[in-house]
This record gives structure tokens, C-alpha cells and sequence, in this order.
């Protein structure tokens, strides 16, 4: 009887150590009704997909993440996969998964076959920028290692091109507008369609950061 | 020790605000537009501009190393220039794209103005004794010599930028934009809305600066890690020039003049290190050193009206009469 009780107590235990220290939110691994996992596109460990542009989530801030499902929710920003399932997320799957998402690493950086001048061209606008157009460095506002500031700037060193191409084309065409006072909107319109692409290819290619976000 | 200033005057504002102490409501008739309809419009670039040259074009040679040296001082102060540092900022916080950007006090058109001669240190300035005020005021710290490695890297840095640029020439973009005298008095009530509205996302909501990993990614605007009360940019006029031309990144030029003037003196009307010329009360530093516009020992009321007695002087031809500081060696910022 005491070694029995004594072994519930330690699975217990056990339990609840795995719980605090990895286990991912069920919202994330099982989804909710319309929500599917998050997991299915963004991966447990938040490094999305880079073929199908589906954005790291990795050391996203959770104010940043929380005001992108809040956005979806309100229809500040659409997207016909990612709107049905935030309207599907209670508050609680909303805290959850970003805080698990600001836990997980970067992704390693990506192999790329892109051309090395277009490389060194995104990079010199992203760590310089390009202000006689009007367009300040990436960097300056992603930090200058492009990782982000919190909770307003996300990261955005190691990000899917493919990704960042479609959200600078989405401000630019006015498609996307919940940035907050208009300043990626603003950038994203004095970029040339060249610019974008240099610039998010560069991006692709940066490491990565060991866990957590501060 | 010398804390109190920024408090004192902080206390004095809200007293006026808060308190009501009699202030009458700013005039309805404004000639400004309303401030939330201000749309982003870039600002135009007079072609006639002087270019620096590309960075691609720094020479592989010795003199390219203390060029790039120089450069990696103004951009990132904090570490190659650790010991001459006393606060969170990089020169680069103030003079943009790497000390290029014309109306952010770029460093070609400086560097062609020197030595001039100027009221505030009442001598005639070289290249590196105005950069030593700029570590002295604007970095809080202690100004390297003028033979050390790193003021040798900062001059080269300088004079590489200005290739090719007339000596002796005010250059168009030269110091900071010269914003005109807003149709209402500027006031801290309305440039803390402007703050909120536009600049907190970046400095904090109390001007702190946001830090990644460590550092500054956003500069702190006020407190213990800014400017000190002698830097150029404590000044009203000087500050409202920078954000209006230079603020948010990617908007510069949407700001109105008022609400540039309100949100520079709400900035200027907090707490910061104190004026290293500091001598035996702030009252007789004011009147020594603070001959300007500025809030050091000043409540924003005495302020206003002696901006009223400026404006009366000339408000039509504000915007269009010739500097008066083009005199032949003089330093167009004055007391900068």
C-alpha cells in the first residue's frame, strides 16, 4: 500500500516535471475543433516550413504573436488558413502557444542557392538600409542582429524568404495593414520588388539563437 | 549629485497642466492642420545634394583601416569607444545612416566648417575639439585626446565622407532642419500625446530606450543613460529639427511643426545628466551657459514667453532670410 501510493506520487511528479519543462499545449500538438494543430504547419518546435512559406514562430515576443491572433480574430489581418483557426483559439491556447513558441530556438540557418550578389545586396540594405529612398535599415528596428525588440519588433534574422517576400508584398499592396503606426507599411512601399526579394533572401540565410526569449 | 533639474521642471509642467493654474486653453484658430490627418509624405530631396562616397569605395589600404576604424567608432560607440562613453548612446543615434543623412547633422558637411569659431566654447574650434564637445555633451563622457587612436579614426572617418566637398561652404543638409515657429506656443501636455502616438513604441514610455540582449536597440531620450543638459540636442529648436526631418525611421517629414516643437519640448523637459560646465547653482550655469532654448533652469512658461519675444521679432521672415551664421568662419550651430 505505501510503495503503491509512493509510486502514483512519483508519476506525479514526473508528470508534472515533463509538463513545466517541454510539453508542448495541446492547441499546438492536437489542435481544437477548426483550429488544426499549429504544429501541422509551424512545427512543435516553431520552425515552420520553408518550401511552403509558413513562418517560424521560434522566439516570436508573446505580445507580438498574441496581437497577430488578436488581428486575425478581429479582421485586421486576414488569411483564409490562419483566420478560422484563431477565431477557434480561447485566450488560454492563445498564451499557451506563444509562450511556447518564445521558448523554442531559432532554426539553423538555411542552405541557400541563391546568388551570391543578390545576397550581398539584401544584406547591405538590411544592415544599411537605403535612406535616400526613404528606407531605413532593417536592422534598425529588428535589432542589429536581426532578432527583434521586444515586445513590438519581431525577429526576423532566419525567417523563410518565401515568407518574408509575401508579408513585404502584403504592405506594400495595402493586403496587410496591422502594423503598428503604419512604419512597415511605410518601409515596404519604398522597396522595389528587387529590393524585397535581396532583402528576404539575405534574411534566410542568418543563424540562429539558443532558446528563450528574454 | 546636481539631480534635481529635470524633476523640478517636470513638477513645474504638471503643476501648470494638472494643477490649472490659470493657463488659458491654446487659441481655436490654428493654422496647422489637424495632427491625426497627417499622412505619410516623404520629404523631398533637393538633387543638388552632396553625395559621400560609397562605403564599397573605402580604400584596401591603411588609410581604408582607420577609415573603417572611424566608422565602426560613430556606428557602434558603446564598444570601440567604451571608455569614452558615459551613457547608452552611439553617435550614429544622432546622426543617421552612419553620419550621411543630410539634415541629421551629416559628417561631410561638418568637417568642411572646421575650424570655425564658436560661442559656445568662445574659441576657435578644430574638427576634433568640436568632436570632443560631442563626447563631452551628447555621449556624456570623457573626450578622448586629440592625438588618441580613436579621435585619429573619427577624423579620417570625417574627412573621407566630405570627399570632394567645397571647404569653407555651408552645404545644404548641413546640422538639423530649422523647423518655424508653430502657430501655437509649444507645450508638454500636447508633446506628450505626440510621444505616445509615435515615438514610445521605440524609447519607451518613459523614454528609456528598449534594450535587446543587452543593449540599446532604441536610445534612451531622457534619464541617466541619454544626453546631458550640454549636448545641442537638450535644445528645444534642435530637437524638433531632428524629429521632424528624421522621426519615425521610414517617416521622417510627417510630423507637423507644432507637433514637432511639442514632442521636443516634452523630451527636453525631463531629467538628464547634468551639464558638466555645472558651477555653483543651476541658476548661475543657466545664465552662463543656457542662453538658449532650452529648459535648463527654465519652466516651460519662461520658455514660451521668451519664444513669443523671438517670434515678434520676425515670424514671416522666419522661414526665408538668410542664416545670419554664414558670416565667414563661425559655426552655423551657434551654441550647438
Amino acid at each position: 500500500m505505501r510503495s503503491a501510493t509512493r509510486l502514483i506520487f512519483m508519476g506525479t511528479m514526473v508528470m508534472a516535471a515533463s509538463t513545466a519543462a517541454a510539453a508542448p499545449p495541446s492547441i499546438i500538438t492536437q489542435g481544437k475543433g477548426a483550429a488544426i494543430a499549429c504544429a501541422s504547419c509551424h512545427g512543435v518546435d516553431g520552425a515552420g516550413n520553408a518550401q511552403a512559406g509558413f513562418p517560424v514562430l521560434a522566439q516570436l515576443p508573446p505580445a507580438h504573436f498574441a496581437k497577430q491572433i488578436a488581428d486575425f480574430k478581429a479582421g485586421t489581418r486576414t488569411h483564409p488558413i490562419m483566420t478560422p483557426i484563431a477565431m477557434a483559439m480561447s485566450a488560454e491556447d492563445i498564451e499557451s502557444s506563444a509562450r511556447h513558441y518564445a521558448s523554442q530556438a531559432r532554426p539553423k540557418s538555411e542552405a541557400t542557392t541563391v546568388d551570391p550578389a543578390v545576397i550581398a545586396r539584401g544584406k547591405n540594405l538590411a544592415i544599411n538600409g537605403a535612406w535616400d529612398r526613404h528606407v531605413p535599415p532593417c536592422f534598425k528596428c529588428h535589432a542589429v542582429d536581426g532578432l527583434g525588440v521586444a515586445p513590438a519588433f519581431p525577429p526576423i534574422a532566419g525567417q523563410h524568404a518565401a515568407y518574408t517576400v509575401s508579408q513585404l508584398q502584403a504592405w506594400k499592396t495595402g493586403a496587410r495593414t496591422n502594423d503598428p503606426q503604419k512604419l512597415m507599411k511605410t518601409v515596404a512601399e519604398n522597396l522595389t520588388d528587387d529590393d524585397i526579394h535581396s532583402v528576404a533572401g539575405y534574411l534566410a540565410t542568418l543563424g540562429t539563437r539558443e532558446k528563450g526569449n528574454e | 549629485m546636481n539631480k534635481p533639474i529635470g524633476y523640478v521642471l517636470c513638477a513645474l509642467a504638471l503643476g501648470g497642466i494638472v494643477g490649472g493654474c490659470g493657463k488659458p486653453p491654446p487659441p481655436p484658430e490654428t493654422t496647422e492642420a489637424a495632427p491625426a490627418a497627417t499622412a505619410p509624405v516623404a520629404v523631398a530631396v533637393d538633387p543638388a545634394r552632396f553625395t559621400p562616397p560609397a562605403e564599397s569605395e573605402i580604400p584596401k589600404n591603411e588609410f581604408g583601416e582607420a577609415v573603417l576604424l572611424g566608422k565602426n567608432i560613430f556606428v557602434n560607440t558603446q564598444q570601440y569607444a567604451k571608455g569614452f562613453v558615459g551613457n547608452g548612446m552611439n553617435c550614429a543615434n544622432c546622426h543617421l545612416d552612419n553620419g550621411r543623412k543630410a539634415d541629421s547633422a551629416p559628417l561631410w558637411a561638418a568637417y568642411v566648417l572646421y575650424p570655425a569659431y564658436r560661442q559656445k566654447t568662445g574659441q576657435i574650434d578644430t574638427i576634433q575639439s568640436r568632436i570632443q564637445g560631442c563626447f563631452l555633451y551628447s555621449m556624456n563622457g570623457k573626450p578622448p585626446a586629440l592625438d588618441s587612436k580613436e579621435m585619429t579614426a573619427l577624423v579620417t572617418y570625417h574627412y573621407w565622407l566630405a570627399k570632394g566637398a567645397p571647404t569653407g561652404v555651408k552645404l545644404p543638409g548641413q546640422g538639423y532642419l530649422k523647423v518655424p515657429k508653430p502657430a501655437q506656443k509649444p507645450e508638454i501636455a500636447r508633446g506628450r500625446n505626440v510621444y505616445e502616438n509615435n515615438c514610445a513604441i521605440c524609447h519607451g514610455a518613459n523614454g528609456e530606450g528598449i534594450k535587446a540582449r543587452g543593449e540599446y536597440a532604441f536610445p534612451p531620450l531622457w534619464g541617466k543613460d541619454s544626453f546631458n543638459w550640454g549636448a545641442g540636442m537638450h535644445r528645444v529648436d534642435t530637437a524638433a529639427g531632428f524629429i521632424q526631418a528624421n522621426m519615425p525611421y521610414g517617416l521622417g517629414g510627417t510630423l507637423s511643426d507644432q507637433e514637432a516643437w511639442d514632442v521636443a519640448l516634452f523630451m527636453n523637459s525631463h531629467e538628464r545628466p547634468q551639464d558638466p560646465r555645472f558651477s555653483g547653482s543651476v541658476a548661475q550655469t543657466r545664465d552662463k551657459h543656457h542662453d538658449e532654448n532650452c529648459l535648463y533652469g527654465r519652466t516651460p512658461e519662461e520658455l514660451a514667453a521668451s519664444l513669443e519675444k523671438q517670434a515678434e521679432a520676425g515670424t514671416a521672415a522666419e522661414k526665408t532670410k538668410p542664416a545670419p551664421e554664414q558670416l565667414e568662419g563661425y559655426s552655423p550651430a551657434i551654441s550647438h
